[in-house]
């Protein structure tokens, strides 16, 4: 069970100083800060953040309590709410006066339900009337009213990443009208209405913010809707209920996660998949919305994962110094004073921690027995090099080996999205070449993912180790390295030369010849010069090779060279002298290299022609049958002469 | 096109007799050694209705030429005997195994005048050894397919079950010989190959791997479209017999119930049940007929030792037969033949589609054919890959080929001349009909063609077959 849990709580959790009746505790989404304020303030703010540069600790005048307290974008000016009519205002930038300012929501009555920065100096208010847009000028220590909107808020939602306020209206409260905020700017974006699972009568507020949460899945805004089980309905457990925010056009109800069961849940979003925790279980499910193409309106989905608890967490005693033999303390999870927040945050305000959850891949390996389906789940998450190339390992060989089938289908998988990065670079390379004119600048190069496991990853991790493996049939061996080749052929994915070798040597080791002959017929491995060499070497023991040695050279068309050193070392003389010239070349190459090949095979007449062939080269290029002293081939004159005499040697042309 | 012979068309009242089989027999001298006992050397005699003393003294003939030519050659004894009316050829397969075919010379009988008997002349220089000599070889080859080494009948029954095993594989075996129609070809005894792209020879590759995975009784398995071959698991000699067999023997015998439905792939989905045209070749014909038997034929291939016994088991789908071979001494159950036409028929079906689709493009890019001013012979020792453009459309019983036989006869002595040396070699040759021919020897390959252009001159010739070789020879290391 152990190496069952996929989710943790990350190692090094932020501490604080734990909520108590003198230390209030907030939590800012948007810079991921933990307020811990002491006293109103008075005997000290600690903030917390996820490193150490964004933690700060000052003092502040106890002016009330405080409601609510954040830093802007980079912890430029301090925003503390105490009153429901005003926020006050520190600066924090060195050289600023530190004076507090004050600035009261503009409209009459209304009473401020929060606030949110969505820039170093822009910040919302939002009031149970409506939203006001300012701008803050710490230098002049007042705020400019950029914009703002009137509408009945019951409660209200920020997304900090895309900086997009979700806003509850009407008397149910479940039209959601969601705004964005960008440069001064603010644009509604299309309302929409959260379908009820009962209506009131009399109508009243009826959806309540706990269920609600924004929150980016792969690059998309969604809101999640925590739809409870109702005993009218006929649904046997709560749902959560996806709308996709597009950034323009109508939002639209895309995903319907089923959780099977009722209870109190939480929701976190970690690695693009939907996280849910329930709490009388005290277990977590995952949801990737991905996992199944939508071939209707909406899809509905069941949990990837069998439901399984975060994994234990021990938490190290603080103050280590005190009692460092006494053994962590086990942690509570699910636990009732658990805040969870977007996307992956889990806040122990009692214990004074903050988590990042976060997804243990190597144990959804066991859990997820299809292993295409597990492959589409692995190669859509962060961190999935390492587990996808295990997971290769492993279906070939051992207790778990797949079937051919599921290899292919692994290996397809692995190679589409191979394919969709290689295709990506291309078209990047491609806009770059054509000049910064045309569209370079708005292409951005694309990243390569983890995801991308290249032929190179799977030769090193995989591919080499198995073909090497005592006890693996040969048979099997050759049968997945050709479904490789032809999972890279059908994306259209040139293969690397190193893994023909490896099919090639796995081949020769069986003494298989004939099968390589005919994947050479057929043109299986690619044709390139290390593969005609590595032929070459297979003469020996294989002597057919020489002659697909030889054609793969020629089809080469740019191994000339290499074929006439191919034929000369076969004492194959005058085919050498024939096939230069019948490619063109023969003006150009060197005479000596043929005459030295031709007075080593011993035959005299060959000799002769040889000799006489280059004579009547040298005297059509350069009107006299001699040969340069660059050439070097004196001694084969003086040969030639000894052997046929000085009658014999051509003269040069009268004509 | 058969042309007519010029010989034929000279006198109407002559009369020309083909090559024909007069005796085919196979002895062994140490069966009996001592006189009187002559009779138990004869293993095998065709024709068998041959009186005995006749038989015992073609036998003993043979003997004493073999035994007299060793003297002179002890490694190489003589291969044939040219006599005026028929020519001899000698093979000894196995050790003191001996196989002669005799064979009579085409002959032409020309009627007499005034009543007197027609002359018959006998035309002792039209037959070629190599192609004959390749005939008894193939003979033999197809007999080991099916029975193993003489030598294994001798261990499992000794002369008795050796003899009955001769009697009954070369009484229906010498029916299908067609001594006639024999030619370079049959020296070659080559592989014709099914060109194909590289992503469906994978398709290919992959189907068969999946298919011996989950059939793991399939120990090899080769694949053919259109009775070319694309895949052979396997070894070279043995393929090349087995697939003369399939092309000769068993794919002719099936070839009428698929022509009507050729090259309209239909994938017909019923009740999401994919049909299939799959159909066993060997074994049943029926697999829902509940008296059908489950025997297939044995063919026996070389092994690491020695040989081993398979059965074969061909299986067809539209163009597409797949031979697999399974262990002999496993039986094969009705289970296994139902698992198999469930498992491959699918498969196989969508698989011959997909080839003959793509044999469709390419065929379409590569242009219509327009025929063209030479044909061709190409043959490859390497992997005894063979094209033909002379030869059409082999049938059960005949070869029929596009050119006069004494153009064919040119091309076999060119390849007489060619085995005799080691070089690469060129040779053209005019014939009496104003055909040129030339034949080209580089490395390991052979090419043969026959140009209709009879006012060409030596060069010209020289350079269409250099356009030729560049045309259709492009991508392989030929030498011109």
């Amino acid at each position: 069970m152990a190496e069952e849990h996929y989710l943790e709580l990350s190692e090094n959790p932020v501490q604080f100083e734990h909520a108590s009746s003198v230390n209030n505790v907030f939590f800012d989404e948007a810079n991921k800060q933990v307020f811990a304020v002491r006293s109103g303030g008075a005997t000290g703010v600690v903030v917390k953040g996820p490193d150490d540069k964004s933690s700060v600790a000052f003092r502040m005048d106890d002016k009330g309590e405080v409601k609510c307290i954040k830093f802007s974008i980079g912890n430029k000016i301090l925003a503390v709410q105490r009153t429901s009519k005003s926020v006050d205002f520190i600066n924090f930038i060195p050289d600023y006066p530190h004076t507090e300012f004050t600035q009261e929501c503009k409209t009459r009555n209304a009473s401020i339900l929060g606030f949110c920065w969505t820039s170093w100096n822009e910040i919302v208010f939002i009031t149970d009337q409506g939203v006001e847009f300012y701008q803050v000028f710490p230098d002049k220590r007042n705020l400019k009213l950029l914009k703002s909107q009137s509408i009945n808020v019951n409660w209200y939602q920020y997304c900090p990443e895309t900086a997009v306020i979700l806003l509850s209206t009407t008397v149910q409260g479940n039209v959601l009208q969601p705004l964005a905020f960008k440069n001064g700017n603010v644009s509604k974006m299309s309302k929409f209405e959260i379908e009820l699972p009962v209506i009131p009568k009399p109508a009243k507020l009826s959806l309540s913010e706990r269920d609600v949460a924004m929150a980016t899945i792969y690059g998309q805004l969604y809101v999640m809707y925590l739809k409870h089980h109702s005993r009218t309905a006929n649904s046997p457990g709560a749902e959560v209920v996806l709308y996709h925010l597009p950034r323009e056009g109508p939002c639209k109800k895309s995903h319907v996660l089923k959780l099977n069961t009722t209870g109190k849940f939480a929701l976190n979003i970690v690695d693009n998949l939907v996280v849910v925790h329930h709490q009388s279980s005290q277990t977590s499910l995952i949801f990737d919305i991905r996992l199944k193409e939508p071939d209707c309106s909406v899809n509905t989905q069941q949990p990837v994962l069998p439901a399984r608890s975060i994994h234990p967490y021990r938490i190290p005693l603080s103050g280590s110094a005190v009692v460092p033999s006494q053994p962590p303390v086990p942690c509570q999870l699910y636990s009732s004073s658990w805040s969870v927040f977007q996307p992956d945050i889990i806040i122990s305000a009692s214990e004074g921690y903050l988590w990042y959850l976060q997804v243990k891949l190597p144990p959804t390996v066991k859990l997820l027995q299809d292993k295409g389906k597990l492959m589409d789940f692995l190669l859509r998450r962060r961190d999935c090099k390492m587990v996808i190339l295990s997971v290769c390992s492993q279906i070939l060989e051992g207790s778990e080996k797949a079937e051919l089938p599921v290899v292919a289908t692994v290996f397809d998988k692995l190679n589409q999205v191979y394919k969709e990065y290689l295709e990506a670079e291309q078209s990047y390379a491609a806009a770059v070449e054509s000049g910064p004119s045309r569209g370079a600048a708005t292409q951005k190069r694309p990243v390569r993912t983890q995801a991308v496991i290249d032929q190179s990853d799977m030769y090193t991790h995989v591919l080499s180790s198995f073909s090497e493996r005592k006890g693996v049939s040969h048979k099997f061996i050759i049968a997945v390295l050709m479904e490789y080749i032809r999972s890279l052929n059908q994306y259209q994915i040139t293969v690397q030369h190193y893994l023909y070798e490896l099919v090639i040597k796995t081949l020769v080791q069986h003494n298989l010849f004939y099968m390589l002959h005919q994947f050479l017929q057929y043109h299986v491995l690619n044709d390139s010069k290390p593969l005609a060499c590595l032929l070459l070497s297979l003469e020996g023991t294989y002597p057919p090779a020489h002659q697909l040695s030889l054609d793969m050279l020629k089809r080469l068309s740019t191994a000339n060279d290499e074929i006439v050193e191919v034929l000369l070392s076969k004492q194959q003389v005058l085919g050498a002298l024939r096939f230069i010239r019948s490619v063109g070349a023969h003006d150009n190459v060197s005479a000596r290299k043929f005459l030295d090949a031709a007075r080593q095979t011993g035959d005299q007449m060959l000799f002769y022609t040889v000799f006489r062939s280059f004579q009547q080269r040298n005297q059509r290029l350069r009107g006299s049958p001699a040969f340069n002293p660059g050439e070097h081939c004196e001694e084969h004159v003086t040969h030639f002469k000894q052997l046929f005499g000085e009658q014999a040697m051509m003269k040069a042309s009268t004509v | 096109m058969l042309m007519i012979s010029p010989k034929m068309a000279s006198g109407m009242q002559e009369k020309q007799y083909t090559p024909c089989l007069l005796n085919f027999f196979i002895y062994n001298p140490t069966f009996g050694p001592r006189e009187g006992e002559e009779e138990k050397k004869i293993l095998f005699y065709h024709p068998s209705e041959v009186e005995k003393n006749e038989k015992i003294r073609n036998v003993g003939l043979c003997e004493a030429i073999v035994q007299f030519t060793r003297t002179f050659c002890p490694t190489k004894p003589a291969k044939s005997l040219h006599t005026q009316k028929n020519r001899q050829f000698f093979f000894e397969p196995e050790e003191n195994f001996w196989i002669v075919m005799v064979v009579r010379n085409p002959m032409i009988e020309k009627p007499n005048k005034d009543g007197k008997p027609p002359t018959i002349e006998y035309q002792e220089e039209e037959i070629l050894d190599t192609v004959y000599g390749a005939v008894v070889r193939q003979c033999y080859s197809m007999y080991k397919l099916f029975n193993g080494p003489f030598s294994r009948a001798m261990e499992a029954g000794g002369v008795e079950l050796l003899m009955q095993k001769l009697e009954k594989f070369f009484y229906r075996y010498l029916q299908t010989l067609h001594l006639q129609s024999c030619d370079l070809l049959d020296v070659f005894g080559g592989i014709s190959f099914f060109p194909l792209d590289k992503m469906t020879y994978l398709k290919i590759q992959s189907f068969v791997n999946r298919v011996e995975e989950s059939l793991s009784l399939i120990k090899y398995t080769a694949f053919l479209y259109n009775d070319q071959l694309i895949w052979s698991g396997l070894e070279q000699d043995d393929m090349r017999t087995l697939y003369k067999y399939l092309t000769t023997s068993l794919f002719p015998r099936h070839s009428e119930p698929e022509l009507a439905g050729r090259d309209s792939p239909l994938r017909p989905e019923v009740a999401g049940n994919l049909l299939h045209y799959g159909r066993f070749l060997t074994g049943p014909a029926n697999l829902k007929d509940p008296e059908a038997k489950f025997r297939f034929p044995k063919i026996f291939v070389a092994s690491e030792d020695g040989y081993e016994e398979l059965h074969l088991i061909v299986y067809k789908a539209m163009s597409a037969a797949a031979c697999f071979m399974i262990n002999a001494s496993v039986e094969v159950t009705r289970e296994f033949c139902e698992q198999l036409d469930g498992l491959v028929g699918p498969q196989l079906t969508l698989l011959a589609s997909d080839i003959c689709e793509q044999f469709t493009i390419n065929r379409r890019t590569s242009g219509p054919e327009k025929e063209p001013q030479f044909k061709f012979i190409y043959f490859n020792h390497m992997n005894l890959a063979e094209k033909s453009t002379i030869h059409m459309r082999k049938t059960a019983s005949v070869c029929l080929t596009s050119v006069h036989p004494d153009l064919m006869k040119i091309l076999g002595d060119i390849n007489c001349d060619f085995a005799r040396v080691d070089e690469d070699e060129e040779i053209i040759v005019k014939a009496m009909t104003d055909y040129w021919v030339v034949g080209k020897k580089s490395d390991q390959r052979e090419l043969y063609v026959i140009l209709n252009q009879k006012n060409a001159n030596l060069i010209e010739v020289n350079e269409e077959v250099k356009r030729l070789c560049a045309t259709q020879f492009n991508n392989i290391f030929f030498l011109d």
